[in-house]
């Protein structure tokens, strides 16, 4: 087994649990922007790793760290301001 | 930890696309789709937040959070299975197996909330929220069943002795397309249950 992917899954549990627990901050906007910032971490982790796209080519890494950014972005602007 | 046998070896000077290039294509078409999904909803959301947020609460918060578990376990039972694959380790059957299995508990809990749902009169015409509800975890539903079925045909490339026969890019391409609709969960979950 890799100890790493274990180490990324495990990661990915603990950032579940948070933002659920964020949910009970007050400031809902507070609240509503630490629940996507942690969300959109989360999908760069599971691209990156689990998708391996850290080890793709560049124009390819590029494209979906440019799609996470702009969509996390786009969303938080929405939903947030 | 041999970081050689898990990763896959450069075969050019940096890269490597992971499966079959058309499935990135589909990839980048759902992440497109999804993202203007997802715009239309926080569109939506900016106009009835009063509604939103009434509607929101009805839903239960703890199935989402059990579902999300699932997926991101089943997740890495599929990045273990592929690792496994590259090592020659004859674990990679049993956990392609396990990942599905915890796919198919996604699929039983999803299908435990609608019936909930509309039992409590939470139905597609309930309001503005109720049909991005069921019209994105439905559309969501339909790419776990689809990857359910990808990852039973990566199970089949296996001899009984667990060996794989023909070439890796079928487990490499089958487990993107999964990590997606997990990928595709994690923001699910964030916009229709907390935000």
């Amino acid at each position: 087994m890799s100890r790493r992917l274990t180490l990324i899954w495990a990661l990915l549990v603990a950032a579940t649990l948070l933002s659920f627990e964020t949910m009970g901050l007050g400031d809902a906007r507070i609240g509503g922007a630490l629940i996507l910032l942690l969300a959109f971490a989360k999908v760069l982790l599971v691209g990156r790793e689990f998708m391996e796209l850290r080890h793709a080519p560049l124009m390819l890494l590029w494209l979906f760290q440019g799609w996470v950014a702009v969509t996390g972005a786009a969303l938080a602007c929405l939903l947030i301001f | 930890m041999n970081e050689e046998a898990i990763h896959p070896p450069r075969r050019a000077a940096r890269g490597h696309v992971p499966g079959e290039e058309g499935v990135w294509v589909f990839i980048g078409g759902d992440l497109v789709a999804f993202a203007i999904f997802f715009m239309t909803y926080a569109v939506a959301r900016r106009q009835e937040p009063a509604l939103f947020d009434r509607a929101q609460a009805l839903l239960d918060r703890g199935l989402g959070l059990l579902n999300t578990l699932l997926l991101l376990t089943s997740s890495l039972l599929v990045a273990q299975a592929l690792a496994a694959v590259r090592r020659d380790d004859r674990r990679a059957r049993p956990l392609l197996l396990g990942a599905m299995a915890l796919g198919t508990g996604f699929v039983i809990v999803k299908a435990c909330e609608y019936s909930a749902k509309i039992a409590q009169g939470f139905t597609l015409n309930s309001n503005d929220f109720s049909i991005f509800y069921y019209m994105f975890t439905g559309i969501h539903l339909v790419h776990v069943l689809i990857g359910l079925g990808v990852l039973a045909f990566a199970v089949s490339r296996f001899d009984n002795r667990g060996a794989l026969r023909g070439g890796i890019g079928v487990i490499e391409g089958g487990g993107a397309f999964w990590h997606l609709v997990d990928l595709l969960w994690i923001i699910l979950f964030a916009l229709l249950y907390l935000v």
